[in-house]
């Protein structure tokens, strides 16, 4: 079964392409201090606002720091707050679903009531609403991504669940006097994990295009911790004299999400049982 | 028809009461109130004076009783005064709800009015080269930071081609200008932001109009109309199209919080003075009451799209007529 998911990810160009850009990016954040060839943090006032070349090959910044370096540090955070914010909504959402379809009744339309409380909000205006009250710093924007996107991911599994919990083998399960939580956890969840994998991997993306947005506005990981919404956003004033502030860290922040695009569609495509009759 | 809308109106009841509940948690979970963000600017403040600025801002009672205070009123539309200049809430937004709601609207009617005839022609022709850039066209648009492509076009519009101008909605002197030059400078102004706004909704919903159309092409009623002979035109347009546009109503309602949202980002990148500047700079002064009004006045502009939604697939869909009033 896996060999044959794995076997259809890899026959997509698409795929390779975002899982090779995926890794690649993993390990430049894993060993960034061997990768970046200054110290993000060193002032140069000497060789403020270079343009790129051999020495400095993305530029310098308005204080003479290496672009390129804070490019390859910026992804730490990228990847960081990528991760746990799609761990957070993933749990949430997971949790808030399958409670919702299983019990039914009175819990499930609390649940989703919620869910729809949630998705009135312009997600950028609670989560800034949020940041503006609490300090912002990488812990808090990670919690903030995550608590504001695990509505889609609840809907998602209320339905699997919906669906799976009249289906024999949940019968049989109750029959042997399994409890909610063995039945919840043992015998529904691991049958709906397909989707879930595949909006995981699309909110990994989404939540690195919010960060990004965030530490853009200033209101996200402050300075001068590199990142890359951060480098745009002092990018933007200098635009008229110093486009390489501007291009790269953008550009890292597209592939990275695109990558990331890539492979869920990709990983959609090959876990969707529809799909397999083609073969 | 009035019957479902009651019923509808009655549904969001819940969800309005919910919205206030979440907006009212997000502001007090402040460690510090206000008026001890007060104190920091001026660490000579008594202790006397901190209580005083407490008491007139209601934040010396229990936290139960100032939501029921502050629900009575919102109820009343009165959404307090803000801390950074003493106006009432509700006229700073006033003033700017206009502009931020235009531009939405605009962008609304571009995603339109572009997308989906590139879905239904790519629907049509599936396969073909513009299919596949239709494709590379979607994974760009959403996988592209709209920030960072609206400074990328300021830097090659605005800056290298000069061509249009990269902030604000109206030039300086505007007002000398005679009406058809000023209604030019205004559509200038308007069609950077308006173009990199649309951007990441064009690419869903031109995706989404052709898997729609995709779909109602492989009915058995697309292959009745062909079989009777009529022009390939009128099965498209009459029989197919008007099917497949049905979902993309209800999409277009679910687009509107990214799109309200996404105007906080917008706004102050082309320093468009509407409700999301607003709402940046009260987010950092810690304006609290203007932000609860904003959040508030966002979430209700989100249900109105969706009510919107909702009535005109109502309308325009005979089938959910017949089977809610049986």
């Amino acid at each position: 079964m896996f060999r044959l998911i794995l076997r259809r990810i890899l026959r997509n160009n698409f795929a390779i392409m975002g899982l090779f850009f995926i890794l690649c990016i993993f390990i430049v954040a894993v060993i960034a201090p061997y990768i970046a060839l200054y110290d993000p943090y060193k002032i140069n006032v000497y060789k403020v606002l270079e343009p790129p070349s051999k020495e400095h090959p993305f530029g310098t910044d308005e204080l003479g720091r290496d672009v390129f370096s804070r490019v390859i540090y910026g992804a730490r955070v990228s990847i960081k707050v990528g991760f746990l914010a799609m761990g957070i909504a993933i749990a949430t959402g997971t949790l808030l679903g399958a409670v919702a379809g299983y019990y039914g009744g009175f819990i499930d339309t609390v649940i989703m009531r919620f869910v729809d409380v949630m998705l009135a909000f312009p997600t950028l205006f609670l989560i800034l609403a949020v940041v503006a009250v609490l300090e912002p710093n990488i812990y808090i924007i990670m919690i903030v991504i995550g608590l504001t996107g695990w509505m889609d991911v609840a809907r998602l599994v209320r339905a699997e669940v919906l669906s799976l919990k009249e289906r024999e083998f949940v019968l049989a399960a109750r029959a042997i006097g399994a409890g909610s939580g063995r039945i919840i956890f043992k015998h529904i969840l691991p049958n709906a994990i397909y989707p879930v994998i595949v909006a995981a991997t699309f909110s990994v993306g989404g939540a690195i295009l919010i960060e990004s947005g965030l530490s853009f506005l200033g209101l996200g990981i402050q300075p001068p911790e590199p990142s890359w919404g951060g480098i745009l956003s002092v990018g933007k004033d200098y635009i008229t004299v110093a486009w390489w502030m501007s291009l790269f860290p953008g550009v890292a922040i597209f592939l990275t999400v695109l990558s990331f695009n890539l492979l869920g569609e990709a990983l959609r495509d090959a876990l969707d049982p529809k799909h397999w009759a083609e073969d | 028809m009035l019957s479902y809308l009651i019923k509808r109106f009655f549904l969001m009841i819940p969800i309005l009461f919910g919205i206030t509940l979440i907006c009212f948690m997000v502001i007090n979970l402040a460690p510090g109130s206000p008026a001890t963000f007060q104190e920091e600017l001026s660490p000579k403040a008594s202790p006397e004076a901190v209580e005083a600025l407490k008491k007139l801002y209601g934040l010396d009672r229990p936290l139960h009783e100032r939501y029921l205070n502050w629900l009575r009123m919102v109820i009343t539309m009165d959404l307090g005064k803000s801390f950074v200049d003493g106006r009432p809430v509700k006229e700073k937004i006033k003033e700017r709800l206009p502009i931020t709601v235009t531009l939405n609207l605009l962008s609304l009617l571009f995603i339109l009015s572009v997308a989906i005839p590139i879905g239904v022609y790519s629907a049509l022709k599936p396969g073909s080269i513009f299919d596949r850039a239709l494709t590379v066209f979607v994974f760009t648009g959403f996988s592209v930071p709209t920030f960072w492509l609206a400074l990328l076009a300021m830097i090659v519009f605005g800056v290298n081609l000069g061509w249009l101008p990269i902030s604000g909605i109206q030039s300086i002197g505007v007002e000398t200008m005679p009406l058809y030059e000023r209604i030019i400078d205004w559509i200038k102004h308007l069609i950077l932001p308006v173009t990199i706004m649309s951007f990441a909704g064009l690419a869903g919903m031109s995706r989404y109009t052709r898997s729609s159309m995709l779909e109602v092409l492989r009915q058995d009623y697309i292959r009745t109309a062909r079989a009777k002979g009529l022009p390939e035109r009128v099965v498209i347009v009459r029989h197919a199209l008007r099917n497949a546009l049905l979902p993309v109503v209800t999409l277009l309602g679910l687009a509107l919080p990214g799109l309200i949202g996404g105007s906080v980002i917008f706004e102050s990148i082309f320093s468009i003075p509407g409700m999301g500047q607003l709402f940046y700079s009260s987010a950092m002064a810690r304006d609290y009451p203007t932000i609860m009004g904003i959040l508030i006045i966002g979430a209700m502009l989100t249900l109105l799209g969706n009510l919107l939604a909702d009535i005109t697939y109502f309308v325009i869909d005979p089938r959910i007529r017949v089977r809610k009033n049986v």
